[in-house]
């Protein structure tokens, strides 16, 4: 089990705030949006990741519990 | 106004004493079938066996026939009703009819034809689901159809097994009306777009209850395998993709129109039963707009199933064939259909909106000999920056067809880039498009509906 990184793409607004605070899965593409690299987030990760999402002005980054395995 | 006729729907792929035609059985040149002619040709619809399992006997029987969806995504069909049917809210059904692929007519014709076929089939899937709710979704652009499905509804009234609730809804025109989570936000009061999935139609659709979503065909192909059996429907077909479908041939070819095609029949064989050719091929687009093109020089070798197809790269999707003339300018029609998919995207997904536009523009210099630097290098960095960012399956589909089209005209592509416009780029279109999407009319040379 671990925690999960999923995009709206429809709700995101391409404010970039997820590629400023996680910039280990995310950078942003030519015009500004999110590119994921990977979705899963470690555990070392989840406390940026969870930041991430919370900081997200439209609400586009969902962090969410995996239910596959890896 | 257009009247359906004989040339909408015919068999093709094997003589017809082999099984050939079925979905297509009894249809002649009178319009659609009445609710009479359709019980005199397929027989009574099996009535509702009451049963003590916890699943309706129908969805096994799906599952042993081996079903998969024909609206293009193949999802099979026993597992889809199967989603719906365990879901703790009453269901609802929604036949899809929308067909907002410009290049294909096969849920028209069922409509225009046979409609019961398909409503035979909605209502089997109501009773194996649980739902007492039948929405039939017909695109606003096919004004026959709408009639020839209001009036059978009609004609069902009181019918043993009928759902209580049968309507018709009128879905606007558009590329992505018919995607499944658009036609839901439609029928709950919303613009015909899709939506951020999931919750999937089938966890949480119309008025959000439990929402099965299925294609006329699909439903039609139901109706007939409740009446005949999972071990008839295997009888056509290869064995990844048992039965038969409903194609829609249409470009370089004598008889373009909608036909009856066992699954893995040879593409040559499908031609000759249209006429064959008109002049050289230079290509096949298979699948759709949103789908693969095949060069010329290979398609004696097609065969029309997905295991055969996917060699090419390619799929049946939703049926659909489309022949390109050697007269056509290949890279011209492309930037064509590149342009008008980057207009049909719903412009709800950044990567979608703009990686398609970037892509069109890319393309359209690429033709007037306009580009700078490789355009071909800048249209596959596009492509890998655009596929599977958005919401729904559009960006993909869109960028399979240009990346097809790049890999199948690469010396045409070559040509232009260095050259600019060559002289059949001013050849009317043979991809036909609608002009405008609410006005339902077609430019190029269109696909002949009647």
């Amino acid at each position: 089990m671990s925690d999960r990184l999923r995009l709206n793409p429809i709700a995101c607004q391409a404010h970039g705030m997820c590629a400023e605070l996680l910039p280990e899965r995310i950078t942003l593409d030519e015009w500004g949006y999110p590119l994921i690299e990977d979705e899963r987030v470690p555990h070392t990760l989840i406390v940026h990741a969870r930041r991430a999402a919370q900081a997200c002005p439209t609400f586009a980054l969902l962090l969410e519990r995996d239910r596959r395995r890896d | 106004m257009s009247r359906a006729t004989p040339a909408l729907g015919r068999a093709a792929g094997r003589a017809v004493d082999s099984g050939l035609p079925r979905l297509l059985a009894g249809v002649d040149g009178h319009g659609g079938m009445s609710l009479r002619e359709h019980l005199a040709t397929h027989g009574e619809l099996p009535g509702e066996r009451s049963h003590r399992r916890r699943e309706a006997p129908l969805i096994e029987l799906l599952e042993h026939a081996g079903l998969r969806g024909r609206g293009g995504a193949g999802f099979p069909t026993a597992k889809k009703l199967r989603a719906v049917a365990s879901a703790r809210r009453r269901a609802i059904v929604v036949i899809n009819a929308a067909e907002g692929e410009p290049a294909s007519l096969k849920d028209r014709t069922l409509c225009e034809l046979t409609p019961h076929l398909m409503l035979d089939g909605g209502q089997l899937a109501a009773q194996a689901v649980g739902a007492d709710e039948l929405i039939v979704c017909v695109g606003e652009s096919s004004p026959d159809s709408l009639d020839s499905v209001a009036e059978a509804i009609a004609e069902r009234r009181g019918l043993p097994g009928a759902p209580a609730r049968v309507h018709l809804s009128v879905v606007p025109s558009g590329y992505l009306a018919g995607q499944e989570s658009a036609l839901v936000s439609h029928l709950n009061g919303g613009p015909a777009i899709p939506r951020f999935t999931p919750p999937m139609p089938f966890e949480q659709g119309v008025r959000r209850r439990p929402t099965l979503v299925s294609n006329a065909e699909t439903l039609a192909h139901i109706a007939l395998i409740a009446r005949h059996g999972s071990a008839w429907f295997r009888v056509l077909g290869v064995g990844s993709q048992p039965g038969s479908a409903l194609l829609t041939l249409s470009g370089a070819v004598a008889d373009p129109g909608v036909y009856e095609i066992e699954h893995g029949a040879s593409l040559a064989s499908v031609v000759a039963a249209a006429g064959g050719a008109s002049g050289r091929v230079r290509a096949a687009l298979v699948g759709g707009y949103a789908g693969t093109w095949i060069d010329g020089g290979l398609l004696n070798g097609v065969a029309l199933s997905d295991e055969h197809l996917a060699p090419h790269g390619a799929a049946l999707g939703a049926g659909v064939v489309v022949l390109l003339s050697a007269h056509a300018c290949p890279v011209a029609e492309t930037v064509r259909v590149a342009s008008w998919l980057a207009e049909q995207g719903a412009g709800q997904c950044g990567p979608c909106l703009n990686g398609l536009n970037a892509l069109a523009a890319t393309l359209e210099q690429l033709l007037q000999g306009a580009a700078q630097g490789n355009s071909v290098r800048r249209i596959e960095r596009l492509a890998s920056l655009t596929r599977g960012r958005g919401a729904c399956g559009h960006p993909d589909g869109a960028v399979r067809f240009v990346l097809s089209a790049v890999r199948v005209f690469s010396e045409e592509f070559a040509d232009h880039a260095r050259h600019g416009p060559c002289d059949a780029c001013a050849r009317p279109a043979e991809l036909a498009l609608p002009v405008d999407p609410r006005a339902g009319r077609l430019r190029g040379d269109p696909v002949p509906v009647a």
